[in-house]
């Protein structure tokens, strides 16, 4: 059992690892450096073997819920499967052992790969060019809007405000604020879309963009994107599409077509790298002509030598990232776009679709449907119903565990309330799906029936339900010796 | 296609139980208009086995270190990564979970991470490190920005030694904000603590000083803390992992904040990503770290677990009053990072670090032997050295690759001087580093200077 810390497995002397024996003067640390800058007590790692480094490891792993297991339905995660073909590849030694200071003749092959790729993105996004160097969304929402604020600025005023739906991702105002402007809440119609009415309120000569997530967080198509999209436009203010639920889109629509000036993509969701227990990502950020010259720098350019990266951009934000951002990801985004291509890719979309209306019809007789209409790769579900019963969302999701299936994710988007958000993506099967509705079925009968044995759920996994209360209050975040 | 599990019979059986004829029906939301009329102009699909065979051929495009030597510093660095490393970060129990929402299915990721948040406490002296940022780069400016959320002061003072790629991203990431960043000058390579000095007032809110710096050079920094300390600004320092195995701990320097790059613990070069950016601090700045952070818990059976806490800093509740705006990091990089450590110990680190410091040692004295190669800065250094050569860095640079062997970077790419970095991990062999000397020897004596 992996009910230890490795801390707790230390032996002394024991080691797990074999380094060569020095082929040049052994000399000690004293006598290369001076004694003042030496450490005095060496630090307090643990002494372990290989194999016991191994099985710890090994043994932690299979406390863990994943996508090669099963339904992993976080809402706007799309936690799809990850093909193994772009894991093998990903390793060869021209890919994985490349250090970025390389010259550019040696890694022509890289900078090939990167140039294709933005290509695709901008082919797939209706965007004029792409930078490939934020590391995840937030990091793209990030440069989007210093991008945006560079904008305004050359034009005289980076402005002040950024308008934000109130069923955004708590990344967009985060973002928001960190790049200097101030977050205001434009809220959501009876329909679940923003309501025009009030955005044409808000819209001023301070406001410099407005985000959209697009489908947004409940599934839904912004239908008036053309009067959304004229209205920022109208007072000179940019249009950002928040890209996490492209996955619904591929070769559906297009951003730039529908007006948006910039939109970010999230790599480790729509094209299936795998999302590593938290990350890396990978969050690229196409831009049209109004933009252009302020990515980041470099971009990848074709010349006649060959490949280069092009740092001579006098209008660039800067940079983003140390070196160029996660190749390791693009890699297997590449695989993945290359393998698929535009018919594969459509299929994708209409797969996610289809499995999210299936799963929504299966459900919406157990549980509130707030939004009554087709979704497009999610929905969100409110267990209001159940909440009246005396069992919280949260106990619903601890229950699913029981049944073998990861939650949605829950209480988000903040506009319904006990919400369950629910994203199946197109590599589930039907039987899965079916299974994950006779499951949550079963659990609203259970509120029903015996609402203790939900509220005191999880039953079967290796822990049961965990003290937040006393995880917050002793703030125990590192093993003391 | 191999990835959609639903055939074509299945599928109409989907959309009859949902009620409609037709795809086109469940898309009814996007205005016609929008909708694509013909299909995307992407290359033909390809099959797994040409897409094999076209990424050998693209890999094959590029000159991996595993058949070039490797000397490039300036950030990343060819060290070994242990084939236990990435057997562990290849299952995909690690690899194909998320952020651990739900805790109880999520404890091996939980518990890794914890283990790897008492790693990076025991290696930097600090008290409480978050579960990993984008990269040392994002890291240096998310310990910027968090120095002027605990202080509200508004200017950061940067060491000119600070690494030019982490500067530049700190300036981006501030640029939107009203904070004056501004240089601390060099003296011999390292920072010039009399210039620090005179720059120190009740305005400044945080000092930043890397060590190793960028030229390589172990700064002086006994004096710094208190320096610092006495005019109540914060010490951020940027640190490289594998030093900690011999030189002094950030913690030991009085640090508030201690960040750095970690591809060095784990994780291979990969043309500059995914790698991880680590961040400690004190204790009292707890609520104000970015990021993840793992604490230990009990079950209400009474048995050990651990779950995110303090998520009341973060962006998913707090908005945009959160510490920061990361959500995704790089847990992959940070597991590999656990699991090198662990693998390592404490002495292992230190036999590490050992070996780096006698091959570089090595290495600069028999480099800078041969006539007209100087050393830039006659100051302590670890693994990473500045050399000043007869002739333009650019040309020994691109001679030395045709032999194979990479050096650099070139400092003058980022208007640092004269000169090109050399670095060695214990990876290189003394072979290795005479073949190197070999080749600069014969750098043909028509192309020097003078």
């Amino acid at each position: 059992m992996a009910d230890k810390l490795i801390f707790e497995l230390s032996g002394r002397g024991k080691v797990g690892y074999a380094l060569p024996k020095p082929d040049v003067p052994p000399l000690f640390p004293e006598e290369l450096l001076p004694p003042e800058v030496l450490r005095e007590y060496p630090p307090q790692l643990p002494e372990v073997s290989e194999v016991e480094v191994v099985r710890h490891f090994v043994n932690l792993s299979q406390l863990n819920y994943h996508v090669d297991q099963g339904l992993y339905p976080l809402g706007s995660c799309t936690m799809k499967y990850n093909p193994k073909v772009g894991e093998e590849l990903a390793k060869l030694p021209g890919f994985r052992d490349l250090h970025p200071y390389q010259p550019e003749r040696t890694v022509q092959g890289a900078l090939k790969l990167m140039y294709e790729l933005e290509e695709m993105l901008c082919e797939i996004t209706g965007m004029v060019r792409f930078t490939l160097q934020p590391a995840a969304g937030a990091q793209g929402e990030l440069t989007s809007l210093l991008m945006i604020r560079a904008y305004h600025t050359k034009r005289g005023n980076p402005r002040e405000k950024v308008i934000i739906p109130d069923s955004a991702h708590g990344t967009n105002p985060a973002s928001t604020h960190l790049a200097g402007y101030r977050a205001v809440e434009v809220k959501s119609d009876p329909q679940g879309l923003v309501n025009l009415e009030e955005l044409r309120r808000l819209m001023d000569k301070d406001v410099a963009a407005l985000m959209l997530t697009n489908p947004n967080t409940l599934g839904l198509f912004e239908s008036h994107i053309k009067e959304i999209a004229d209205l920022v436009h109208q007072v000179g203010a940019l249009l950002y599409m928040d890209g996490a639920n492209m996955n619904a889109l591929l070769g559906i629509t297009r951003p730039g077509d529908l007006g948006f000036d910039a939109v970010h993509l999230n790599l480790h969701k729509t094209f299936s790298t795998p999302h590593g227990g938290g990350g890396p990502g990978s969050g690229p950020v196409g831009v049209n002509e109004k933009l252009v010259d302020f990515l980041p720098v470099p971009l990848v350019e074709k010349g006649e030598k060959g490949y280069k990266f092009d740092y001579d951009q006098p209008n660039s934000i800067g940079k983003m990232q140390g070196f160029y951002g996660n190749f390791g990801v693009m890699v297997k985004a590449y695989i993945y776009l290359r393998m698929l291509g535009a018919k594969g890719l459509r299929e994708v979309s209409e797969g996610a679709i289809v499995n999210a209306n299936y799963l929504m019809k299966g459900l919406k007789d157990y549980y509130y449907l707030p939004f009554d209409r087709f979704c497009l790769h999610e929905f969100v579900l409110s267990g209001s119903r159940q909440k009246a019963k005396g069992v919280k969302t949260l106990d619903i999701a601890k229950r699913l565990l029981d049944y073998g299936f990861h939650a949605p994710t829950v209480y988000f988007p903040l506009i319904v309330p006990e919400a369950l958000m629910i994203e199946p993506t197109e590599t589930e099967s039907k039987e899965s799906l079916d299974g994950f509705v006779e499951a949550m079925k079963k659990i609203a009968q259970e509120v029903e029936e015996d609402p203790e044995l939900v509220r005191s759920a999880p039953h079967t996994t290796p822990v049961s339900r965990l003290d937040e209360r006393k995880a917050a209050k002793d703030l125990d975040v590192r093993w003391k010796g | 296609m191999c990835w959609i599990p639903i055939s074509a019979e299945e599928r109409r059986e989907m959309l009859s139980s949902i009620g409609v004829e037709s795809f086109v029906d469940l898309v009814s939301s996007i205005p016609p208009q929008f909708r694509l009329r013909k299909p995307l102009d992407l290359p033909p699909p390809l099959s797994e086995i040409e897409i094999s065979r076209l990424m050998l051929r693209l890999s094959e495009e590029n000159h991996d270190l595993a058949h070039h030597i490797c000397f490039l510093g300036g950030g990343s660095y060819d060290h070994w990564v242990p084939a236990a490393v990435s057997s562990i970060i290849e299952r995909s129990e690690y690899y194909t979970a998320y952020t651990p929402y739900q805790a109880e299915v999520s404890q091996g990721t939980l518990q890794a991470i914890y283990e790897y948040q008492s790693l990076i406490c025991e290696l930097t002296g600090m008290d409480v490190a978050n579960a990993s940022m984008y990269d040392g780069a994002s890291a240096t400016a998310e310990a910027a920005l968090m120095s002027y959320s605990i202080t509200g002061r508004e200017t950061i003072l940067v060491s000119e030694a600070l690494n030019p790629a982490h500067f530049q991203v700190l300036t981006t990431y501030t640029s939107g904000l009203n904070l004056r960043v501004k240089r601390i000058p060099l003296k011999k390579g390292g920072t010039d603590w009399d210039k620090l000095a005179g720059m120190l007032d009740e305005r400044v809110a945080s000092v930043i000083i890397q060590n190793p710096n960028f030229l390589g050079v172990v700064e002086n920094l006994n004096q710094v803390g208190e320096l610092v300390h006495r005019v109540g600004a914060l010490l951020v320092m940027v640190v490289d992992p594998i030093s900690l195995g011999i030189l002094k701990p950030p913690g030991d320097y009085g640090a508030d904040i201690a960040v750095g790059e970690g591809q060095a613990l784990g994780n291979p070069t990969c043309f500059g990503g995914p790698y991880l950016g680590f961040f400690a601090c004190r204790k009292e700045f707890m609520r104000k770290l970015p990021g993840r952070l793992v604490g230990a818990t009990v079950d209400s059976q009474g048995r050990r677990g651990f779950v995110l806490i303090l998520q009341t800093r973060e962006q998913h509740i707090r908005r945009e009053k959160a510490t920061s705006n990361i959500c995704t990091n790089q847990a992959l990089n940070a597991l590999a990072a656990t699991v090198f450590l662990t693998l390592l110990g404490r002495q292992g680190i230190r036999d590490l670090a050992l070996l780096c410091l006698q091959k570089c040692h090595y290495l600069q004295r028999h480099l800078c032997e041969i006539d007209g190669f100087k050393l830039r800065y006659p100051s302590p250094f670890f693994k990473e050295f500045a050399v000043v050569p007869p002739l333009s860095a650019k040309e020994v640079i691109d001679f030395l690759a045709e032999q194979g062997i990479f050096v650099g970077p070139d400092l003058g790419r980022f208007g640092m001087g004269d000169g090109f970095l050399v670095a060695t991990t214990e990876k290189r062999s003394k072979e290795e580093m005479d073949l190197l000397i070999e080749n600069l020897k014969e750098i043909p004596s028509a192309k020097r200077r003078g």
